[in-house]
């Protein structure tokens, strides 16, 4: 019954964007009919995940599929809880896509938008569902190309073309390692099925070639380091709405995949876990020092979602270490914190994306050192992006926090009895926080505070009712889980169980490990400690009217937007710290002479993988190939043949010569 | 109940008087009376009843953010324990919250600083955030260090359970944090030698860049949050430097009046016989308190 309604919004989702096709271009209705069945599907879909949390999947359905026998899906509590963000976010974007990427304005491409993002969502659905490797990969696929082609949504810009083939690269190279690993999976246990097996029928050398695969294929796609390479230029190219499903949601399908594979493979070695600690302390600590570095808006939060992938890694390592040495308090709190940090990343990430889309769409630019002042034209976008800043800075009282601290209690009980990787984490996580907190302050303070720097800037003004709607919706969900994070315990409870079914059937509940109650209380009686306080301050100042005047500047009289700090500026000291890492670009400008010309200066942090690495890389590569051009005639026919002589070498190696040597010499 | 009376009392009253302890204590230095002990009592009545100048350019974060510090560190101070008992309030893992709580108040502070849109309070807003990041991973170092000595995840189980039999060996570590949570206590409420309070220069300041344009009430709550905050993180100090107690409470508040008035006259001691260091030296300070708290961790773990 639960996996029927999640069936109904995968169907729903997919054909959303069909009707627009048939419209003309210059018919709004292509797009109130898309948001209206997305918004169905969110809500019969929500109705499902609730039902498959409570355990109430009901069996696994198969869908005839010849090829591979039957494609199987099925609803645990696993994939409920990855299903919720995607129909959440998949629910209220084009609800949001309405106010900012309405069909009046883009007609070339709203159409194509919109049917991606329906396949898109249907996709991910299905990879959740997924419990056969065919259906698993047919989500896969149909996830990877339409996030592609919503990517390139304005291909005639050359950013976007180039981000997305440098996406689709990354996706199939991921896509690759996963053929790889099914086919393993297959050899090993004899079938397709993604069940969890018996220890005896997986060697040893198997299981770490099985965990390296999944790692390298999921970790691309959840856009881990030295594997984040595609993800601030796809991010940061794509609509923003569409920057917000990406990096909310389609991150987590790796993680997903993960989590998945990590329940599959039974008794997992400790190193494992370190592993995945460590590549979380990398991601977190290098995905903040990067995103500080940043001066476009979204590429900044591209980068923040590399560190909060970080995060969730960081938990993910726990509950594998505590999995291997029998701390079942580890797993919970691990877990615990692993997926309620998918979920809140999904919620703030979204919430902060589409408040930038806000920007972007009033201001129009996303450079941070040509806003400011947007506070006062839009209040409620800086309200949403205030929530979110706060949120993602893992600051009290918002959700952010609560999934931290699971982590930071799991970290503790691990570097307490004595793992190493553990003791690295808590500071790093520290520092991590301590590093968003600065970007945030940095990305609101000169964006939202202050005064405007250009006119643009100065002339913003506030989104629609359709795009604000969905910030109310998510700076809400962001503050319910902060204040009462007793609501989400048992849906953690359910997927931890489920993560663990036949490892420890008798998991802890995450109540007794965790503060939830403390931690609510105390974001609560603060939230009403600052309103009670500002009420009293309000009414106390009613009377006598503050007086206004102009910002001290060392007794100047006329101070300028041009002498505000700029972001760059408040940054620099951080990028200091770290420009053994970072090697930030810097051009001085030379100033001499009595009366000097205007100068300009500019300092811009490339990223270490995909400009430092890959694309010097990949030059040198195909300057070495220069001689294959001789083969490129750009004549099909030339190519049919080459594939012809290559089909004939391929029938020759396959030809059993062996055995017609053999018999030849037995003669 | 008259635990939690006289905690909630030292709390909200005593604050202020360590800053007017340590400013007599540089007075006596200099050769000065200097000004009353009570000073900062009368300063921050005399602000609460002025009126506000406000810049034009700021906007309600600008407003929110004293009251942000003060409930902050007023919350804080709940958890941990003062004087001889436990805090008000304590559950597991209740230290990452009071963290964190630092970490609002911090968020809120540099963005009313940008708010104004002063290159000076940009200026002080930067550095801030920036030296945060590097004492946030020595204070949870040091937080790492106490929960392996007291076995516990709550402050008040950590900072009243360093006394136990168990605890002889970690003698070594915890002097080495207590070197480092005092580098940290000093940056977090912008003392010498990181930040110097009294300057006049807005270019070398961090802290009272930040606040140049608060005024009145607004700039009473943060000279109060900023005292709190001192007492907080001070009692924080003092229960791993000098974790005695009698068990009895007659005997274990008077020792704590001494014990934190004490602290602020080793403060205004540090304050008159060093200078503020050079901004780009300051780093190397902090990470020198990281240093003291890692290592004390690893002499524990060996």
């Amino acid at each position: 019954m639960f996996l029927d309604l999640i069936l109904l919004a995968i169907l729903l989702a997919a054909v959303s964007g069909l009707p627009g096709l048939v419209m003309p271009r210059s018919s709004v209705w292509g797009e109130r009919i898309a948001a209206a069945c997305m918004a169905v599907a969110a809500v019969a879909g929500l109705a499902g995940v609730v039902g498959g949390l409570r355990g109430a999947g009901g069996a696994a359905c198969g869908f005839p599929w010849p090829a591979a026998g039957n494609g199987v899906v099925g609803l645990d509590a696993l994939s409920a809880f990855f299903l919720a963000p995607i129909l959440l976010v998949g629910g209220i974007g084009p609800l949001y896509g309405l106010g900012y990427w309405p069909q009046r304005i883009h007609r070339r491409n709203g159409r194509k938008l919109r049917l991606f993002w329906g396949l898109l969502v249907a996709g991910m659905a299905l990879l959740v569902i997924g419990r056969h490797a065919m259906s698993f990969l047919l989500g896969w696929e149909i996830m990877a190309l339409s996030a592609f082609f919503l990517v390139a949504t304005e291909d005639e810009r050359k950013e976007s073309r180039r981000a997305s083939w440098i996406y689709l690269v990354a996706t199939h190279v991921s896509t690759l390692t996963l053929f790889g690993l099914f086919a393993l999976w297959r050899s090993a246990t004899g079938s397709y099925l993604l069940e969890p097996v018996s220890p005896e029928t997986l060697r040893l050398g198997t299981r770490h070639l099985l965990f390296l695969l999944a790692l390298i294929a999921f970790g691309i796609k959840a856009g881990m380091m030295p594997l984040h390479f595609w993800l601030p230029g796809a991010h940061a190219s794509a609509p923003c709405h569409v920057s917000a499903i990406l990096s909310g949601v389609v991150l987590k399908m790796g993680i997903y995949g993960l989590v998945r594979w990590l329940a599959l493979l039974p008794v997992p070695p400790a190193a494992w876990g370190s592993i995945v600690l460590a590549l979380g302390v990398v991601s977190g600590l290098l995905g903040v020092v990067y995103a500080i570095g940043q001066h476009d808006i979204k590429r900044l939060l591209a980068y923040h979602s590399v560190e909060n992938i970080g995060i969730i890694l960081m938990g993910l390592g726990i509950a594998l270490l505590g999995r291997s040495t029998g701390h079942v308090g580890w797993v919970v709190l691990g877990m615990g914190g692993c997926l309620l940090h998918v979920w809140n990343h999904s919620l703030f990430k979204s919430l902060l994306f589409l408040a930038a889309g806000a920007v972007v769409h009033g201001a129009h630019t996303r450079q941070i050192d040509r806003l400011g002042g947007l506070a006062r034209g839009m209040p409620w976008s800086a309200a949403g992006f205030l929530v979110g800043a706060v949120a993602i800075c893992g600051l009290p009282p918002l959700n952010g926090f609560v999934s931290e601290l699971f982590i930071y209690l799991g970290l503790f009980h691990a570097a307490l009895a004595g793992s190493a990787m553990a003791m690295v984490g808590v500071p790093v996580l520290a520092a991590i926080g301590a590093l968003a907190v600065a970007c945030f302050v940095k990305v609101y303070g000169t964006a939202f505070l202050g005064v405007a720097r250009t006119p643009a800037a100065a002339h913003a003004r506030e989104a629609p009712v359709t795009m604000r709607m969905p910030l109310l919706i998510l700076a809400a969900c962001c503050a319910v889980i902060g204040l009462a994070p007793v609501l989400v315990a048992p849906a953690l409870d359910a997927s931890t169980r489920c993560w663990m079914a036949g490892v420890a059937p008798g998991t802890p509940a995450i109540r007794g490990l965790a503060p939830l109650g403390g931690i609510g209380a105390l974001g609560a009686a603060l939230v009403a400690g600052l309103a009670a306080a500002a009420v009293l301050g309000r009414r106390r100042h009613a009377a006598r009217r503050a007086r206004p005047a102009i910002t001290w500047d060392c007794g100047y009289a006329r101070p300028s937007p041009r002498m505000q700090y700029t972001a760059t500026s408040l940054a620099q000291m951080i990028v200091g710290l770290f420009a053994p890492v970072l090697r930030p670009h810097v051009q001085h400008p030379r100033v001499d002479g009595l009366f000097p010309a205007p100068v300009a200066a500019h300092s811009h942090v490339d990223d270490a993988v995909l400009d430092r690495m890959l694309l010097p890389m990949g030059r040198r590569l195909a300057n070495s190939f220069g001689w294959f051009r001789r083969f490129q005639r750009g004549l099909t026919q030339n190519y049919m043949l080459y594939i012809l002589i290559m089909l004939l070498v391929l029938l020759g190696t396959l030809l059993p010569i062996r055995a017609m040597v053999e018999r030849w010499l037995a003669r | 109940m008259i635990h939690l009376i006289i905690h909630l009392a030292v709390l909200l009253i005593l604050p202020p008087l360590l800053l007017g302890v340590i400013v007599k204590t540089k007075a006596w230095f200099a050769g000065r009376v200097g000004a009353p002990l009570l000073q900062p009592y009368y300063d921050i009545f005399k602000l609460m009843r002025r009126s506000l100048v406000l810049s034009t350019t700021t906007t309600w974060i600008f407003r929110a953010a004293p009251l942000v510090t003060v409930s902050t560190a007023l919350l804080a101070g709940l958890l941990i324990p003062i004087g001889g008992g436990g805090a008000p309030l304590t559950f597991a893992g209740d230290l990452i919250f009071f963290a964190y709580l630092f970490g609002l108040a911090r968020f809120f502070t540099a963005s009313a600083a940008l708010d104004t849109g002063s290159a000076f309070e940009g200026m002080g807003a930067a550095r801030e955030v920036t030296f945060a990041c590097l004492s946030e991973p020595a204070l949870f170092f040091a937080l790492l260090v106490l929960a392996k000595v007291s076995g516990s995840l709550s402050l008040t189980g950590m900072l009243l359970g360093t006394t136990g039999a168990g605890a002889a060996h970690a003698t070594a570590p915890l002097v080495l944090i207590s070197i480092g949570l005092f580098i940290v206590l000093l940056a977090e409420t912008c003392r010498i030698p990181v930040d110097d309070p009294t300057t006049h220069l807005e270019l070398t300041m961090i802290h009272e860049a930040m606040v140049l344009d608060h005024s009145g009430p607004l700039f009473g709550l943060i000279l109060y949050g900023a005292a709190v905050k001192l007492l907080v993180l001070g009692t924080v100090l003092l229960r791993v430097v000098a974790p005695f107690t009698f068990g009895r409470a007659w005997l274990d508040w008077p020792l704590y009046l001494v014990e934190i008035l004490g602290l602020a006259a080793v403060i205004g001691v540090v304050e008159s016989i060093m200078a503020r260091l050079q901004m780009r030296h300051v780093p190397y300070l902090l990470v020198g308190a990281l240093l003291f708290c890692g290592f004390g961790f690893i002499l524990l773990i060996r």
